[in-house]
């Protein structure tokens, strides 16, 4: 089933008298294909759990509606929705058994809808054993760990086979090795029962890593959605560009002068047909050269991670205190002078926007954003059709980011 | 390690003093009374050792009478204000405007005092020669004939009682029960709901094992505070509660030693250790019920 939203927007009013009232979601046009798995992606309070609550009915929308498939459910109760929920603390009742956990949903049925006592012990067994915790079916909530009740979550979100998944931060209880491994959980889960699920986080790395779709968003608006990699190479706007990759990519105040890139005096790149302006460089850590020659910049220190190597130095026009360059350890990282020096890969450039943020160029070739929108729908690999590539010139990107939201809501109607 | 040891027992030291000269030294002493037969208060001397002081006072009538009154008491108003004050917490717990208002409302009874209020609830059923009370003149008014409530039946002398506790009680009970509802998290609100889980059954399968052991709390102290009861009875009905046949337990205790038939300190410790008897087995009993239960 897919989830259409259509200018979603809520409005939550102050909480005291004379507080000004918040907008959590803005016009939100977002279209969730059938059977994928979709991050939300954002920092802390864009609003992000507040669309997953407007999904599952636990909030009505202030304006917009929602649709599942062709129903609009817009007004329907959350119980009525056929929605699986689970909670970022899992909400696992404690006094009762993962076996008892797993029934209530079905036990809530009533009339026709009720299954016989059988059939319910057998679904909550097979949702059990989905997740693997068949074997702990007597415990309670307490005697497990983190992971083990995010699993028991899932069964108990899962065991009324629901047309749509969601899950609010489900890893942001968990210790880091087990956040690997349940994000492979949730993957497989999601795999084998190939419900359309979506997923709340404020952890890239986690949204990159898992999902079929991602979607920034900043203060309740949709900055950008697409297939991770692709708005890993294409941000529409420095927010997305900084807000995804770690370590983050590297900003520097730069200009733009006869068609050359230039950070301070350094000339780092071509830009061919933006006028001349001061602009934002963005550049990822994985795009500098070592031993180039264009870029100049202080060394500060060398951090070795196996197999590659950290290179963290310093310049006047980096926005962030230090500036750090990930290369291969075997690469030459040697300063001279304390001075370091790289070229810069094309690919791994973009420039902003001084005032807007809007990205204006990236030496990627690279495609409209609204194109990543409409090939989501219906491409089902991973790989990236080059032949779309077309250089982006400052016409088309300006409104580019407008193209990301309108278009959503546009792919939604059709 | 021995060192720490002995700093420890140093700090505990003046707690130990003082709960040996006035708990346990006192507690040892009502067991030693209650065994000392024909005791004599004024020369301090007694005939013997035994059991005729419990014998006595299981076959003293007055006993019986309050044994019986506290029983009902206790029976009557523990259930009932327990209910009462679960009732008054989901609905404020439920409500959002003037929430602030009603809680302070429900609370003050518990802030005034019990004289005060028994002087209140004295007037409101109070029945005179030549006035009736406020719940007099209404019984009138729907056509019954009035009651005596304070100085009538037993019946009804009873039912000011364990009214007059339930009101005494209920504040307390409301306070601990709206904060433990407060205290459980909307996320199970948030889940049941999704999942369409009727409201009865949010009730009885989530809110009501979240707050039991409030409620497993407020149930023994509320069987232990009733056992307790005397002063309430007092500020009803006076203190010749024997005259009344409204005397408790406690009261008992009191008449045997200070009351105008008073002087009777084996007596009274003899009762004194039937009640400690009656209260220590009901709360193992409770105890091992709400374990059940929890389990």
């Amino acid at each position: 089933m897919n989830v259409v939203l259509k200018n979603l927007t809520k409005i939550f009013p102050g909480r005291n008298r004379g507080d000004r009232e918040v907008i959590a979601v803005k016009d939100f046009d977002l279209e969730i294909p059938d059977g994928k798995l979709v991050a939300l992606l954002g920092p802390s309070g864009c609003g992000k759990s507040t669309i997953l609550n407007l999904i599952c009915g636990l909030e009505t929308p202030s304006k917009g509606q929602i649709f599942f498939g062709e129903r609009d459910i817009t007004n329907v109760p959350p119980e009525q929705r056929g929605v699986g929920m689970v909670f970022q603390n899992y909400a696992l009742y404690p006094h009762m058994t993962v076996r008892q956990n797993i029934l209530f949903p079905l036990q809530n049925f009533k009339g026709r809808n009720r299954l016989p006592k059988e059939e319910m012990e057998k679904r909550a067994l097979e949702a059990a054993r989905l997740v693997k915790l068949d074997n702990l079916m007597s415990r309670k909530p307490g005697q497990m760990s983190g992971g083990q009740q995010q699993r028991a979550a899932i069964a108990r979100a899962l065991v009324k086979l629901p047309d749509l998944l969601l899950l609010d931060e489900p890893l942001s209880n968990l210790d880091a090795r087990l956040r690997l491994e349940t994000r492979e959980e949730i993957r497989r889960i999601q795999k084998e029962t190939n419900i359309t699920t979506v997923f709340v986080t404020h952890d890239q790395e986690e949204a990159l890593s898992i999902s079929d779709m991602i979607v920034v968003m900043k203060a309740g608006v949709l900055m950008q959605l697409g297939k991770p990699q692709d708005v890993y190479d294409d941000p529409v706007n420095l927010f997305v560009a900084e807000f995804l990759g770690t370590p983050a990519i590297n900003v520097f105040a730069g200009e733009v002068r006869d068609g050359k890139i230039m950070v301070g005096d350094d000339v780092i790149g071509d830009a061919p047909g933006i006028p001349s302006q001061p602009v934002d460089v963005g550049i990822r850590p994985e795009g500098f050269i070592p031993g180039g020659s264009s870029m100049h910049m202080r060394f500060k220190a060398l951090e070795v991670m196996g197999r590659d190597m950290s290179i963290v130095s310093e310049s006047g026009f980096s926005k962030a205190p230090t500036v750090r360059a990930i290369v291969s350890s075997s690469a030459d990282a040697a300063p001279r002078d304390g001075v370091i020096t790289f070229d810069i890969k094309p690919e791994k450039l973009y420039i902003f926007g001084k005032e807007t943020g809007e990205r204006i160029y990236t030496g990627r070739a690279a495609r409209q954003a609204s194109a990543v929108t409409d090939k989501l729908a219906d491409s089902d690999g991973l790989a990236v059709p080059d032949d779309l590539a077309a250089p982006d010139g400052i016409a088309a990107s300006a409104d580019s980011a407008d193209k990301v939201g309108g278009g959503a809501g546009e792919g939604g109607a059709q | 390690m021995k060192k720490s040891n002995a700093k420890a027992w140093l700090y505990l030291l003046p707690a130990i003093i003082f709960l040996g000269i006035f708990m346990v030294y006192p507690l040892v002493d009502v067991v030693v009374y209650s065994l000392e037969e024909g005791y004599n208060f004024a020369s301090q001397t007694y005939d013997g050792v035994g059991i005729y002081n419990f014998r006595y006072v299981l076959r003293d009538p007055y006993f019986i009478q309050a044994l019986k009154n506290t029983f009902i008491l206790v029976i009557i108003t523990v259930p009932l204000s327990t209910g009462f004050a679960l009732l008054i917490s989901l609905a404020l717990s439920s409500i959002r405007k003037l929430r602030e208002l009603y809680q302070t409302v429900f609370f003050l009874p518990y802030v005034t005092n019990t004289l005060a209020v028994g002087l209140v609830f004295m007037i409101l059923f109070d029945k005179t020669e030549y006035t009736d009370g406020l719940v007099n003149t209404f019984i009138r008014i729907f056509g019954g004939s009035s009651v005596d409530f304070i100085d009538g039946p037993y019946w009804a002398k009873m039912l000011v009682l364990c009214l007059y506790t339930i009101w005494i009680v209920l504040p307390f009970k409301i306070l601990i029960l709206t904060s433990a509802l407060a205290s459980v998290k909307q996320d199970y609100y948030n889940a049941a709901k999704v999942d369409g889980t009727p409201r009865l059954r949010v009730f009885t399968r989530i809110t009501l094992p979240m707050i039991s052991p409030m409620i497993f709390y407020l149930v023994i102290t509320g069987f232990i505070g009733a056992f307790k009861a005397y002063s309430d009875a007092v500020a009803l009905f006076g203190v010749d509660l024997n005259a009344q046949g409204m005397n408790t337990i406690v009261g008992y205790v009191y008449d045997m030693l200070y009351g105008n038939s008073g002087g009777y300190p084996s007596f009274a410790s003899a009762a004194a250790l039937i009640l400690f008897a009656i209260v220590l087995s009901i709360t193992c009993i409770n105890l091992m019920v709400s374990r059940k239960i929890a389990l």
